[in-house]
C-alpha cells in the first residue's frame, strides 16, 4: 500500500512513474519505428508484418492496453506535477534569467502535448481510419490490408506529411531531453556515465528522427511509391 | 565606476512589493557586491530613508545567508560563488542591475531581499541527521570509510543552504539541497543504518513545504556557489526507489 | 565579590573524573520538568541543546540567524585538535594539555585545559558518528595535519570547512531533537536583556527580529554560547552579526567579565583594501604548513615578488624561530609581520601585508597536491583579490580574529551568578592570553557535548522542578520595559551620522590603540576617545525606521551602542594589566628580541571585572592562577 500510495503521491513517485512509462512509450516508439522501417524493404514485408499484429490478438490486444494505460499514466503524471511546479513558485522574476535550462527541457509539457494531439491525429489515420475512410478498402494481393499502400497515399499529401515531420521533431526533442532525463529519475546516472548517457540520448533522438521522417519524405521524393 | 540599480522594496509579507531605482556612485571595482549595498545603505541612512533589508553573515560565502538574485541570476554572474562573493568587476559602468528575492512558494518574502527559508529546517528536521547521541560514540577509526566515499560525501556535505538552487530552479524544487543531504548521510557508513528511512521522511517533507518536483533542467547546479552536482539527485531518485520498494508494510 | 572557581581537588588527571563522580544529578522523571534556554546555535550552543535535549530537558535554542546552521562556527577553516596520537607521533593527553597551557602564555586554568585535553578524543568519536566527513588516509582511516603551536599532527580536518562540517554535525542532532520536540527553535531572535531573579538568571527577554516583537522566556538556567566579542574592531574576521550583546547585557546583570583585553589577531588573513570594506576574510593557518612567509630584505622595495632573488628575501619567521618556523603560534606570527611593516619592509599597495609563499611547496609536492590541500584557499583568495596565488605569492596581513576574554566561568562552567552558564568563546576559560589553532572548535564541542550537560546537573539538581518564575514576574515585565525604552531612544535620536560611521570610527580607535601593540599612552588615549564617541552616539546617531519590522539599523545601533561599552572595559583591562601576556602585547614590557615579557608575580591571575554603571570604574576581582603540574617558564618557539 505504501509503495503505491509514495508512486502516486510524493514528487518522485510521480516522476518515476513519469520516467518508467516514458521509457515504456520509448521502446515502442523504437520497435514501431523498426516495424515501420520495413516499408523500404517493399510491399511484402511491411503487410505481412501488419497481418502478423493484426490476427495476433493475444499480442495485439495486451500491448494496446498497456499502451493506453502508459500513455494515461505519463500524460497524468505529466500535468500533475507541471501544475504543482507552477504552483510552486508563484511570483515569477522580473528579469528571466534560466540558466543552463535547454530549451527542451523547458518546454517538455508543451512537446508532449503537440505529440498527444500527433497521436491522436494518426490513429485517426492509420488505425481508425477515419480521416480517409477508403484507406478501409486498400487490400494487396493476398487480401491482406495494404498498408504499403496506405502509407504512400497517406503521405502523398504534403500537408499530412508536414504535420508528420514537425510532430516527429517535437517527439524527438521531446526524447532527447526525456531520456537523458528517465536515467535521472530512475537514478542511473553517477559522475561516470552521466555525461555519456546525455551524449546518447541526444544521438539517439536524432537517429530516432531521421528513420522517422526517412518513411514521408521518401514517399514525398518518389523513392517510396 | 557608477551603476543604476532597480532593486525589489516590499515593506512586510503582506503589502505588495515594487522595484525601486537607486544609483550607486564611485564604486570601487574591488568592492563586493553586498558592500555595495552598504554604500547604498549608507546614502539612504544620511537621507532619513530606510535602508534595503538583505540578508548576510559571514560575507566569506560559507554561512548561505546572503541571498540575492542579480539580473535574473541567484547569487549574479559569477560561477560557484555565493552573493557576498560577487564583486563589482563583474559589472560594467553604467550598468542597469535588477535585484530581486529568491522566490518561492516554500520561501516566502519578509522584507525586502530578505525571505524565509525555515522551509529547509524543517526538511533536515525530518530526516537529515544520524540518530546518535552524545556519548554513544564507538572510536573514530571503529568503522574505516574508503577515502573516495569520504570524499564525496564532503562534495555533498559542502552544501550551505542558501536555496540559490530553489530561486534557480523554474519548478522552485528543492531537490539538489535534499539530495546534497541525503547523499552526504547515506553514503557514510555511520548513515546507512537510517539511508531509507531518511530519504522517504526528507522528501516527504519536501514536498510539504511546497517545493516543485524536478525536471532535470540544471540551472539549480549551475546555479550552486558549492557546485553541488545534479549526480546527486540521480542517487537520491535511487535511494527513493530503493526505500520506496522496501516499504511495502 | 569572592570568586569560587570550584576546581575540584585531587591530582589534576584525575580531577574531571572525580568531579563527575561526585557532581549531583537530575532524576531522569524530572529532567523534562526543567527547562533551559539556550542563547546561540555555534558549534558551543547548537551541541550544548542537542545534549541538553537527549538527556530529557525541554530546550529552548534562540539565535540571530534565519537558521541555526549558519552561526559562525561555520565559517571556521582549518580544524580541530584531538589527543588521539593516531599518527603515532608522540602526542598525548597531556602534550595538548601542555601545549595549550603554554600557547595561552600560562594565562589559563589548568583544571580546565586538562579537561578539553581529555574530552578532546570523545569529540572526534561523535562527530564522526554523526557523519562528519573528515579528512580520511585511502585506508579509510583518519587523516591529521599539523597547526600552529604544536609539533606533533593532531589537527582533524574537513577540507577547508572544518567548521561547516562540525556545525552541521551538531545542527543536525539538534534538528533532530528539534523534531521531536524536545528543543523548541527561536531564529531570528536577538537576546536583548538578561533576568535575574533571587540572584539566580531565570530568563531572557528577546525581540523577535521580523516582527519586532519584544517578549520574555523564563527558565531553570539559561546558557550563552553567543560567541566572541571581537567585532567591537569593526573590521573582524567574524561574521557582520556576531555580537556581544547577550554577555554584554549578562554583565550589566550582575555577572563578571573576565581578560577583555585578550583578543587574538589571526596572521594570515587577506589585506585589507580600501575604506569600503566590511569584513576581513581570513585564510586558513593550514597555509603555514606549506607556505613560506617572507618579505624584502631591503626597506620600500617595490619590485614584484618574482623579481625579488632569493638572497634578498627575509623569510623572518625562519629566521627567528629555527624550530617552528612558519608554524609559531599566532600572536608570536602576527607581531612579527607588524613588525616587518613597521620597518617599512611591508609588501603590497598599502605596505601592510607580507607573502605567503607557495613555491617551494609547489615545487615539491607538485600543483595538484597543493590544490587537493588548499584549493578552495587558493579559489578565495583568487576571488577576493583577483590574483592567482599558484603562481605569485600570496599576500596576507594580521586581523582580529578572536576573543580569549569573556564571561568569567567557574568549572562547571557556571558564571557567578548561579543559573547562568556560558560556554565556547563567550566564556573565558580555557586559551589563556592566546588560542591555538584548531583549539576553538574543540573548546565549543567540549563545552557543548561533554561538559555543561554534566555540570548543569548540580545547578538544577538544586532547584525544585517547576519553581521556575513565570515569564509575566515582575522581573521580566520590567526588563521587557527597560528594552522597549532603550529601542524607543535608538529610535528617536535622529541624528546626523549612520551607525556605521560610529562603528568605524570605534574600530579605528580600538585598532590604533589597542591593537597588535598596546602601550600605557596609547590606552589612555582610547579611554578619552572612546567616551566621547560614545556620548556622540547617544546624541548624533540616526537609526531609521520603526521597530515595529525587519530593522536592520536598529539591531546594530543596538550591537554597536553595547560595543562602545564593551570598548572601554577592553582598554581598561588592557591598561591594568601592565605585563605582555600571549596576544597582549604592552610596549614597555618586552624581552631583548621584542618577545614578550609577562610579569608572573603581580599578574597570574584571571582579572574578573564587575560592572558598576557605565562610565564608572569597574571593579577588579582576581582569580589567582594556580598551577600544579606545569612549570610557568618564558614561552619559546625558538
Ligand atoms: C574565520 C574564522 C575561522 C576560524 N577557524 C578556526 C579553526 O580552524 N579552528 C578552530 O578551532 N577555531 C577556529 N575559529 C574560531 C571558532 O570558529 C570560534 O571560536 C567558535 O566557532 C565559536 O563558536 P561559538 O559556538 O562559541 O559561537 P558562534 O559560532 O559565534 O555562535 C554564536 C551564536 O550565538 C548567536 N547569538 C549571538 N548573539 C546573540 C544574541 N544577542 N541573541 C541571540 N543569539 C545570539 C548567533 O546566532 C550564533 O548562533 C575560527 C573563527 C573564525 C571567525
Ligand atoms: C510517444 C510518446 C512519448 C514518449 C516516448 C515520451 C517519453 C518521455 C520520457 C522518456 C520522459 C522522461 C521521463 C523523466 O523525466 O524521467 C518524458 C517526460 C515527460 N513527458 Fe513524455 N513522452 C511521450 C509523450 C508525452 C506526452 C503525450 C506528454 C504530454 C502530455 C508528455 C509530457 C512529458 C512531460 C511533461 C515530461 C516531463 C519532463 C521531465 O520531467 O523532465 N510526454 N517523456
Ligand atoms: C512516419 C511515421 C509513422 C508511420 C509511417 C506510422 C505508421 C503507422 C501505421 C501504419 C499504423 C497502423 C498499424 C496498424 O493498424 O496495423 C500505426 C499505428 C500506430 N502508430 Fe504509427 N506511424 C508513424 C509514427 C508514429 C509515431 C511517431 C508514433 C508515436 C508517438 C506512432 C504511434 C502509433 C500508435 C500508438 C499506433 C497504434 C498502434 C495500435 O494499433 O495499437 N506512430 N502507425
Ligand atoms: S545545493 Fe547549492 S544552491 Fe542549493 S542550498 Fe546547497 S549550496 Fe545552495
Ligand atoms: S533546476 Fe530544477 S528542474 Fe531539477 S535539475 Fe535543478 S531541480
Ligand atoms: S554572507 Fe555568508 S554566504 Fe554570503
Amino acid at each position: 500500500m505504501n509503495i503505491l500510495l509514495r508512486l502516486f503521491t510524493s514528487s518522485l513517485g510521480k516522476k518515476f512513474l513519469m520516467a518508467i512509462t516514458g521509457a515504456g512509450l520509448l521502446l515502442f516508439v523504437i520497435g514501431h519505428l523498426v516495424g515501420n522501417l520495413q516499408i523500404f524493404l517493399g510491399p511484402e514485408s511491411i503487410n505481412r508484418y501488419g497481418h502478423f499484429l493484426q490476427t495476433t490478438p493475444e499480442i495485439l490486444w495486451p500491448s494496446r492496453i498497456g499502451l493506453l494505460a502508459f500513455v494515461i499514466i505519463h500524460i497524468w503524471t505529466s500535468i500533475s506535477l507541471t501544475l504543482e511546479n507552477r504552483a510552486a513558485r508563484a511570483t515569477g522574476y522580473e528579469v528571466k534569467e534560466l540558466v543552463a535550462a535547454s530549451t527542451a527541457s523547458r518546454t517538455m509539457i508543451w512537446s508532449g502535448l503537440v505529440i498527444f494531439a500527433f497521436v491522436c491525429f494518426h490513429l485517426a489515420h492509420y488505425t481508425l481510419l477515419v480521416v480517409y475512410p477508403e484507406f478501409r478498402d486498400l487490400q494487396d494481393a493476398q487480401g491482406r490490408h495494404d498498408i504499403y499502400r496506405m502509407m504512400v497515399f497517406g503521405f502523398s499529401n504534403r500537408w499530412v506529411s508536414g504535420f508528420y515531420v514537425l510532430s516527429i521533431g517535437l517527439l524527438c526533442i521531446h526524447l532527447s531531453h526525456g531520456t537523458s532525463a528517465m536515467f535521472q529519475s530512475l537514478g542511473l546516472k553517477n559522475t561516470l556515465y552521466a555525461g555519456v548517457i546525455d551524449r546518447l540520448a541526444k544521438v539517439m533522438a536524432i537517429l530516432i528522427f531521421l528513420g522517422y521522417i526517412s518513411i514521408p519524405v521518401a514517399v514525398l521524393a518518389g523513392v517510396v511509391k | 565606476m557608477n551603476v543604476k540599480l532597480r532593486v525589489w522594496r516590499q515593506k512586510d509579507p503582506q503589502t505588495a512589493g515594487r522595484f525601486v531605482g537607486y544609483e550607486a556612485k564611485n564604486i570601487n571595482p574591488n568592492m563586493s557586491f553586498l558592500e555595495m549595498l552598504d554604500v547604498v545603505n549608507e546614502d539612504l541612512t544620511k537621507r532619513n530613508e530606510e535602508p534595503i533589508a538583505f540578508d548576510h553573515d559571514c560575507r566569506e560565502g560559507i554561512c548561505g545567508m546572503c541571498s540575492c538574485v542579480i539580473n535574473g541570476e541567484p547569487h549574479g554572474p559569477e560561477y560557484k560563488v555565493a552573493t557576498c562573493q560577487t564583486y563589482m568587476r563583474s559589472f560594467h559602468d553604467g550598468e542597469t542591475i535588477t535585484v530581486e528575492p529568491f522566490r518561492a512558494k516554500a520561501f516566502p518574502p519578509i522584507k525586502d531581499l530578505v525571505v524565509d527559508r525555515s522551509a529547509f529546517d524543517r526538511v533536515i528536521q525530518a530526516g537529515g541527521f544520524v540518530s546518535v547521541s552524545t556519548g554513544s560514540a564507538p572510536d573514530g577509526n571503529a568503522i574505516l570509510v574508503p577515502k573516495t566515499d569520504a570524499d564525496l560525501a564532503m562534495d555533498a556535505a559542502a552544501c550551505i543552504g542558501c536555496g540559490a538552487c530553489v530561486a534557480a530552479c523554474k519548478n522552485a524544487s528543492a531537490m539538489l539541497f535534499v539530495a546534497a543531504k541525503v547523499s552526504h548521510l547515506n553514503l557514510l557508513p555511520q548513515g546507512k543504518p537510517e539511508k531509507d528511512r531518511r530519504v522517504l521522511a526528507m522528501v516527504a517533507q519536501m514536498d510539504e513545504e511546497g517545493f516543485g518536483a524536478c525536471t532535470v533542467t540544471g540551472s539549480c547546479e549551475a546555479v550552486c556557489p558549492k557546485g553541488i552536482s545534479l549526480n546527486f539527485i540521480a542517487k537520491m531518485n535511487r535511494d527513493y526507489f530503493g526505500a520506496m520498494l522496501k516499504s511495502a508494510r | 565579590m569572592k570568586l569560587d572557581a570550584r576546581i575540584p581537588s585531587g591530582p589534576l588527571p584525575q580531577k574531571w573524573d572525580k568531579h563527575k563522580a561526585s557532581i549531583k544529578l537530575v532524576n531522569p522523571s524530572n529532567k523534562r520538568k526543567y527547562e533551559i534556554i539556550v542563547v546561540g546555535t555555534g558549534l558551543a550552543g547548537a551541541s550544548a541543546a542537542a545534549s541538553l535535549a537527549e538527556l530529557g530537558y525541554s530546550v529552548k535554542s534562540f539565535c540571530i540567524q534565519d537558521s541555526p546552521r549558519r552561526a559562525h562556527s561555520v565559517a571556521a577553516q582549518g580544524g580541530i585538535n584531538a589527543a588521539k596520537n593516531y599518527q603515532n607521533d608522540g602526542d598525548s593527553v597531556f602534550r595538548l594539555f601542555y601545549d595549550t597551557i603554554k600557547g595561552g602564555d600560562f594565562r589559563s586554568r589548568e583544571a580546565n585545559v586538562h579537561r578539553l585535553a581529555e574530552v578532546s578524543v570523545n569529540i572526534i568519536d561523535q562527530c564522526v558518528a554523526q557523519g562528519v566527513p573528515f579528512a580520511r588516509e585511502y585506508g579509510g582511516s583518519l587523516a591529521n595535519r599539523s597547526f600552529g603551536g604544536a609539533q606533533v599532527s593532531r589537527t582533524f580536518y574537513a577540507r577547508g570547512q572544518t567548521g561547516q562540517q562540525l556545525l552541521l554535525g551538531a545542527y543536525q542532532a539538534l534538528m533532530r531533537q528539534a523534531g521531536l520536540g524536545q528543543i523548541k527553535l527561536f531564529p531570528r531572535s536577538e537576546m536583548l536583556e538578561l533576568v535575574v531573579v533571587n540572584g539566580h538568571a531565570k530568563g531572557i527577554v528577546v525581540r523577535d527580529m521580523v516582527t519586532g516583537k519584544v517578549s520574555s522566556h523564563s527558565a531553570d538556567a539559561v546558557v550563552l554560547a553567543t560567541g566572541g566579542y571581537c567585532n567591537a574592531y569593526y573590521l573582524s574576521t567574524y561574521g557582520r552579526g556576531s555580537n556581544a550583546t547577550a554577555i554584554w547585557r549578562a554583565y550589566k546583570k550582575g555577572a563578571t567579565f573576565a581578560n577583555p583585553c585578550f583578543t587574538q589577531i589571526h596572521p594570515t588573513c587577506i589585506p585589507v583594501t580600501g575604506d569600503y570594506q566590511s569584513k576581513l576574510t581570513l585564510m586558513s593557518e593550514s597555509l603555514r604548513n606549506d607556505g613560506r612567509v617572507w618579505v624584502p630584505k631591503q626597506k620600500g622595495d617595490k619590485r614584484p615578488p618574482g623579481e625579488i632573488p632569493e638572497s634578498e628575501r627575509d623569510y623572518y619567521l625562519e629566521r627567528k624561530y629555527p624550530s617552528y618556523g612558519n608554524l609559531a603560534p599566532r600572536d608570536i606570527s602576527s607581531r612579527a609581520a607588524k613588525q616587518v611593516c613597521d620597518e617599512g619592509r611591508g609588501v603590497g599597495e598599502s605596505g601592510l601585508g607580507v607573502y605567503l609563499d607557495f613555491a617551494d611547496a609547489i615545487q615539491r609536492l607538485g600543483i595538484d597536491k597543493i590544490r587537493e590541500r588548499y584549493g578552495n584557499l587558493f579559489d578565495m583568495y583568487h576571488e577576493i583579490t583577483h590574483e592567482d596565488a599558484y603562481h605569485s605569492p600570496m599576500r596576507i596581513f594580521p586581523a582580529m580574529h578572536y576573543a580569549m576574554g569573556g564571561l568569567w566561568v567557574d568549572y562547571n562552567l557556571m558564571s557567578n551568578l548561579p543559573g547562568l552558564f556560558v560556554i565556547g568563546e563567550a566564556n573565558f576559560s580555557d586559551h589563556g592570553a592566546n588560542r591555538l589553532g584548531a583549539s576553538a572548535l574543540m573548546q565549543g564541542l567540549a563545552d557543548g557535548y561533554f561538559v555543561l550537560p554534566y555540570t548543569i546537573g548540580d545547578y538544577l539538581a538544586s532547584q525544585k522542578p517547576g519553581s521556575r518564575p513565570k515569564a509575566d514576574a515582575s522581573e521580566f515585565k520590567l526588563a521587557e520595559q527597560e528594552t522597549n525604552e532603550r529601542i524607543q531612544k535608538l529610535l528617536s535620536i535622529r541624528g546626523q551620522k549612520t551607525v556605521t560611521d560610529f562603528h568605524k570610527e570605534l574600530g579605528r580607535i580600538l585598532w590604533t590603540h589597542c591593537g597588535m601593540a598596546r602601550s600605557e599612552k596609547s590606552l589612555k588615549e582610547a579611554l578619552t576617545l572612546i567616551p566621547a564617541l560614545r556620548d556622540e552616539f547617544w546624541k548624533n546617531v540616526n537609526v531609521p525606521g520603526n521597530g515595529e519590522d525587519l530593522n536592520q539599523s536598529l539591531e546594530r545601533a543596538g550591537r554597536v551602542a553595547d560595543y562602545l561599552e564593551l570598548a572601554e572595559l577592553l582598554v581598561y583591562d588592557a591598561l591594568i594589566r601592565d605585563e605582555s601576556c600571549g596576544c597582549h602585547f604592552r610596549e614597555e614590557h618586552q624581552t631583548e628580541d621584542g618577545e614578550c615579557q609577562r610579569n608572573d608575580e603581580q599578574y597570574a591571575y584571571v582579572a574578573a571585572w564587575e560592572f558598576t554603571g557605565v562610565g564608572n570604574t569597574p571593579t577588579l576581582n582576581k582569580e589567582p592562577l594556580v598551577y600544579e603540574e606545569v612549570h610557568l617558564a618564558q614561552r619559546s618557539y625558538k
